[in-house]
């Protein structure tokens, strides 16, 4: 099958925490910040709460990219829940190129209940990202 | 006391800052109905306008949000907004406030904020809430996140620009037919048992100061304009630019005590927190944009409070954050580039000029001829800087009974202080009533639970419009009709509001009628609509929890207003996803735990007495373990003092008035031996001279003081002229002073082993006792030359009067550098050898006696005790609260508080605030006697748990512990989670590696779920 990039559009699960970065999500909407439409949210209570299995169920899926975003640092509702959901997306970023996934489908970003903008940016440029990057190679053996 | 029925339990908190927020949430929470009166048309305050807060650099609205949100939807919390209290009759415990309410012209039960009318609305103004430096309508929202969550009408504009016309065009574009143009003022009447005033001040407005260039020059601003400028939903979106020509900034100057520490305008006091929050925009200024190079115009640099002095020092060392110690005379415009020259007088007295893109004003804050009209008017005293007159005893009481007072009302001060004082005043406020708790309040009852876990999942699907909002941009039909046709899904229709009043009552019959077991609200943000939807499933008598929410607003329509076939398709995922979800959902109860209404106060000084006395008189046990012989800590060795006209007599009284208490157990020469237990369920075993004994109680109360520090240098202990300012105090305050009072010369120096980097903070009390011995020697003696040798003054707030006062009494004040410590030589003669930066010479003092200030040290039991009670220490070994801006006195876990000196260095007064503080967070716990505990927990699977304790590390709440249990015969170990002390983030779940713990709400087959839907088929 060829792909044409121009109509390529990602599928980008994105995993919110409660307490800034959904609130942030919701600001870029009350200030009507237009970002494209290729993010699902899937609210969570704390980045810390993201399993790493949830984020290989949604490559090996078929999702292009995953997104989390928590409070900034310091800022946890739940004291450091951020920090280890950073320390786990490194490690498992780094067995994703093992099994031939770019890395770069995972974004860990700070984003706190003021940064409507912010949000909108940031799912604005990964979404780009991902176009670049093209489908997710993993879904199309898993199709066979 | 009076009977149950004398008294009414109702209060009025008059200010919606964070101060009466705070006030109202305790009251709210212990069972007392509360009137939150606010001017503007939100709640929030200043709080609501600033970007971060210091030392943590918080997002301040992220954090206060949650508080407005809880503020909004309590059940005995009536906001009123857009009024102002005209009068305060009657007595204490039955008084009458009445309350001039101003036309909103928009029903906030109609309103579902969806700002249709804003759109259509022909009229612009300028912003109050950025300044004006944004415009808005006439019908407009205070601010984005504002609450009450509603529109509102300016009919009066501003005197330059006109408001609302009456066109009417918001009346026809308003589909929830919310808006009233008729509306009339009304005046109300409300009946309360007690008032709490918590007005803050106001931020000083610099026109006053014509040599600034406020309003004359274009990029001159203040400081809170300045937040406005850094906040992401500002006027720039956080760009920092300059309002004349939009460009961005590389030179800012800041320009401290602006309305403050002034004697022109009247304001002879420090207003306390601008030192920090203009290191605070200077720091963030700079993490904005690099190219930005800060200069901070400054007499001192006030860094008193906990964890301050390191973070002036990161804004010096780590930022590069220039400060320069000068006086600044006068501010001009270059009219081509509207930069500006800043003149000023430097250290050294030479007059200097810079130029400077643009110039923030650190503003302080003040009193206003309408405030002091309104303390007049309320009967209140007003002290000599015309705020509102307190009795340092209890630092929340005012002249009249009844009516208490929190904040920046009473003198300036920063976010932490005013959270304390507020619970503060709410826990004078539940002594009094203490016998009307519970009176007012309703409690809603709902239907028995239907058991509904034998069904099959029937699920309906309510899919909002949200008029225009999200119909215009998204195809809900279609949405609808996809409703339809997925698994488990019996019943899907669209309603132009699903929040509207009618809509409700639809959807509870729905239930009924088709037998629902799961819902699904597609419509805007869980975060504020939630909870009504949860009340229609509790009247229905379905769990809860039954209950998913799609948000297709704020996170669809809203976002997409371009491609409608695509936010459409987003929608149906979206939806499709949490049918998902909801068809795994289970019901969850509410647990409860029993309370212990009992309380324990670890140590027994001026703190400890103080918060045990407060809880004993809310009408609770209370137990007191002191290790020494007897009651009053610190307080015993203090003379005299500046605040407190009978110190000693006031400790006496205190003392006695614990032990002749019927509520209090003091064990004095007693330790504690075990504490264990959690929230409302501890058990301790104390060791008394007597043997153990073993108490039970259901909140914790740490106030153990600190310790003086002893000084290594300056031949301290070595040479008896040399002696330490408590060592001097107790001379001093003997009947017949020794010999002391005879010399000559004294020095004193402050900050002795002090803020360097063995003991990086300031004890924030060495400058006021070394005025307060100064002062002393100079009435005993008037004729000795006193010399005080400091780095930063501290005399913070209103403790100015101390220093001008010191001044005045001939003390000599004389700056040393931080970097060369003063020297002391001695042989037969002391001599004082240091640099004065301000003279910029070597001086040379001999004296007779070397005074050194050396502050405090934690106390060496605080180590213990944290070990014990497993809460934190900071790095200097104090105890971490909670949140440093609002929590000040509550520990993360659950039922512990902290007050006093253990937290930080502070005085007396501030210990009383803190420890009546501590006594309103414990009473809200005490208040009830069953605690309800988080649905969303923990809940480990034995039979997949291997024990390997990872979440026992993990857990941010110490809430999980590993226990034995017996398995068929077999030993094993496992995890168990304490539910009680369970706050539900899930860590614990993501990280177990058998997948043995279940997130209650967010399991992982319902997270998983989701996660299907879209990876595989959805668009
Ligand atoms: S709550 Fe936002 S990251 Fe933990």
């Amino acid at each position: 099958m060829v792909i044409n990039m121009e109509e390529f559009e990602p599928k980008i699960v994105g995993f919110l925490c409660n307490w800034c970065s959904y609130a942030g999500a919701d600001l870029a909407g009350t200030s009507r910040i237009q970002y494209p439409p290729n993010i699902r949210v899937i609210k969570v209570m704390c980045s810390g709460s993201v399993d790493s299995v949830y984020i290989m169920r949604a490559l090996l899926e078929g999702a292009d990219g995953v997104f989390i975003g928590g409070c900034h640092p310091g800022d946890c509702h739940y004291l450091d829940g951020n920090y280890k959901a950073r320390r786990k997306s490194v490690l498992l970023k780094s067995i994703l190129d093992t099994i031939g996934l770019e890395k770069e489908r995972v974004w860990i970003r700070w984003v706190s209940a003021s940064e409507g903008q912010k949000f909108a940016d940031t799912i604005k440029e990964m979404t780009e990202e991902i176009k670049k990057l093209g489908p997710n190679p993993i879904s199309k053996h898993w199709n066979i | 006391m009076g009977n149950k029925s004398d008294k009414i339990g109702a209060v009025a908190v008059i200010g919606g800052g964070i101060t009466g927020i705070q006030s109202s949430l305790d009251l709210a929470e212990m069972g007392f109905k509360v009137y939150l009166i606010e001017k503007t048309p939100a709640i929030g305050g200043i709080m609501a306008k600033l970007d971060k807060t210091f030392p943590t650099n918080d997002c301040s609205m992220c954090i206060l949000s949650p508080k407005l949100v809880d503020c909004g939807r309590h059940e005995n919390i009536e906001i009123i907004t857009n009024s102002e209290v005209q009068a305060i009759e009657g007595e204490p415990g039955d008084l009458i406030v009445k309350v001039l309410k101003k036309p909103r012209y928009v029903d906030l039960e109609l309103c579902t904020s969806c700002g249709d009318c804003t759109e259509a609305c022909p009229i612009s103004l300028p912003t109050e809430f950025d300044h004006g430096l944004s415009e808005r309508k006439a019908i407009y929202k205070y601010y984005p996140q504002a609450i009450p969550n509603a529109f509102i009408i300016d009919k009066e504009g501003d005197g330059e620009h006109k408001g609302c016309v009456d066109c009417g065009k918001c009346v026809k574009v308003c589909k929830a037919g919310a808006i009233n143009h008729d509306e009339k003022p009304e005046n109300l009447k409300l009946n309360v048992g007690a008032v709490i005033i918590a007005t803050g001040a106001q931020p000083f407005d610099p026109i006053i100061k014509p040599e600034f260039g406020y309003k004359k020059y274009d990029n001159v601003l203040t400081s809170l304009e300045f937040e406005r400028i850094l906040s992401p939903s500002g006027p720039f979106k956080g760009k920092i630019v300059r309002p004349s020509d939009q460009k961005k900034p590389k030179k800012i100057a800041w320009v401290q005590c602006v309305g403050s520490r002034d004697k022109s305008i009247g304001n002879e006091y420090c207003s306390a927190m601008c030192c920090m929050y203009t290191a605070k925009e200077a720091i963030i200024a700079k993490e904005h944009d690099s190219n930005i190079h800060p200069t901070i115009f400054y007499i001192d640099v006030r860094s008193f409070g906990k964890d301050f002095d390191k973070y002036i020092h990161q804004a010096k060392k780590e930022h590069k954050i220039r400060y320069v110690r000068s006086r600044l005379s006068e501010i001009f415009e270059d009219k081509k580039t509207k930069n500006l020259i800043v003149r000023y007088e430097d250290e050294s007295g030479d007059l200097k000029e810079e130029i400077f893109d643009m110039v923030v004003l650190s503003i302080g804050l003040c009193t206003t001829n309408a405030r002091k009209t309104f303390l007049d008017k309320m009967d209140l005293k007003r002290n000599e800087f015309d705020f509102v007159e307190v009795n340092p005893q209890s630092p929340v009481t005012v002249s009249r009974p009844g009516v208490f007072i929190a904040g920046s009302f009473i003198e300036p001060k920063d976010i932490p202080e005013s959270v304390m004082q507020a619970s503060a005043a709410a826990s004078k406020v539940a002594e009094l009533l203490r016998h009307s708790r519970g009176t007012l309040v309703k409690e809603r009852k709902f239907p028995a639970e239907k058991n509904v876990s034998e069904q099959k999942p029937r699920t309906g699907v309510f899919v909002c419009d949200c008029g225009i909002n999200i119909g215009g941009y998204i195809d809900v039909p279609n949405v609808v009709k996809f409703a339809q046709s997925l698994d488990n899904v019996v019943f899907a229709e669209e309603y132009i509001y699903t929040c509207s009043q009618d809509t409700q009552k639809k959807i509870a019959e729905t239930i009924k009628k088709y037998n629902l077991n799961r819902l699904v609200v597609a419509a805007c943000t869980p975060r504020t609509h939630e909870p009504v939807f949860k009340r229609i499933l509790k009247e229905a008598g379905l769990n809860p929890h039954l209950f998913e929410m799609v948000n297709i607003r704020e996170q669809c329509s809203w976002v997409h207003m371009t491609d409608k076939t695509k936010a459409t398709e987003k929608a149906k995922t979206l939806i499709a996803m949490s049918v998902a979800k909801a068809r795994l959902l289970n019901p969850l109860s509410d647990m409860e735990v029993d309370v212990t209404q009992k309380a324990l106060v670890i140590g027994g000084g001026v703190s400890g007495m103080t918060a045990a006395l407060s809880i004993a008189d809310q009408g609770y046990k209370v137990f007191i373990v002191e290790k020494e012989s007897s009651l009053g800590g610190k307080l015993r060795y203090i003379s005299y003092s500046l605040e407190h006209p009978d110190i000693k007599k006031y400790l006496a009284d205190t003392k006695e008035k614990v032990l002749n208490h019927k509520l209090i157990t003091t064990f004095t020469d007693s330790k504690l031996k075990i504490i264990e237990g959690f929230v409302g369920n501890f058990k301790t075993i104390i060791e008394t001279p007597k043997g153990e004994k073993e108490i039970n109680h259901g909140v914790t109360i740490v106030t153990v003081g600190t310790q003086e520090y002893v000084p290594k240098s300056y031949h301290y202990g070595k040479d008896s002229r040399v002696i330490t300012q408590r060592e001097l105090e107790k001379k001093l305050g003997l009947a017949k002073p020794e010999e002391i009072q005879n010399g000559e010369t004294y020095v004193m120096i402050q900050c002795v082993e002090s803020r360097d980097n063995d003991r990086p903070f300031c004890s924030r009390t060495c400058c006021i006792q070394a005025l307060k011995n100064a002062i002393k020697l100079k009435d005993i003696n008037p004729r000795a030359e006193v010399f005080i040798i400091y780095r930063d003054m501290m005399t913070y707030g209103f403790k100015e009067r101390f220093y001008k006062e010191a001044r005045e009494k001939g003390i000599m004040f004389l700056q040393y550098d931080e970097n060369r410590k003063p020297e002391v030589l001695i042989d037969n003669n002391m001599i004082v050898k240091f640099y004065e930066p301000l003279m910029q010479e070597l001086l040379e003092i001999p004296t007779d006696y070397l005074i050194l200030s050396t502050g405090l040290k934690p106390s060496l039991d605080n180590e213990k005790i944290a070990k014990m009670l497993k809460v934190p220490l900071n790095s200097d070994g104090f105890f971490l609260e909670a949140h440093v801006k609002l929590r000040p006195v509550d520990f993360s876990t659950e039922g512990i508080f902290v007050a006093g000196t253990c937290h930080s260095p502070k005085f007396i007064s501030e210990s009383i605030s803190q420890a009546f503080a501590a006594a309103s967070r414990a009473g809200v716990l005490l208040s009830k006697d069953k605690y309800k505990i988080e649905a969303n927990v923990s809940l480990i699977l034995e039979d997949l748990c291997r024990g390997c304790g990872t979440c026992v590390e993990l857990c941010p709440y110490n809430a999980i512990e590993l226990k034995e249990i017996d398995n068929l015969g077999h030993k094993m170990t496992v995890a168990t989670v304490n539910s009680a002390l369970c706050k539900g983030c899930g860590t614990c779940s993501a990280a177990c590696l058998n997948g043995a713990i279940s997130h209650l709400g967010f399991t992982d087959g319902q997270v998983l779920a989701m996660i299907d839907v879209y990876s595989n088929k959805g668009g």
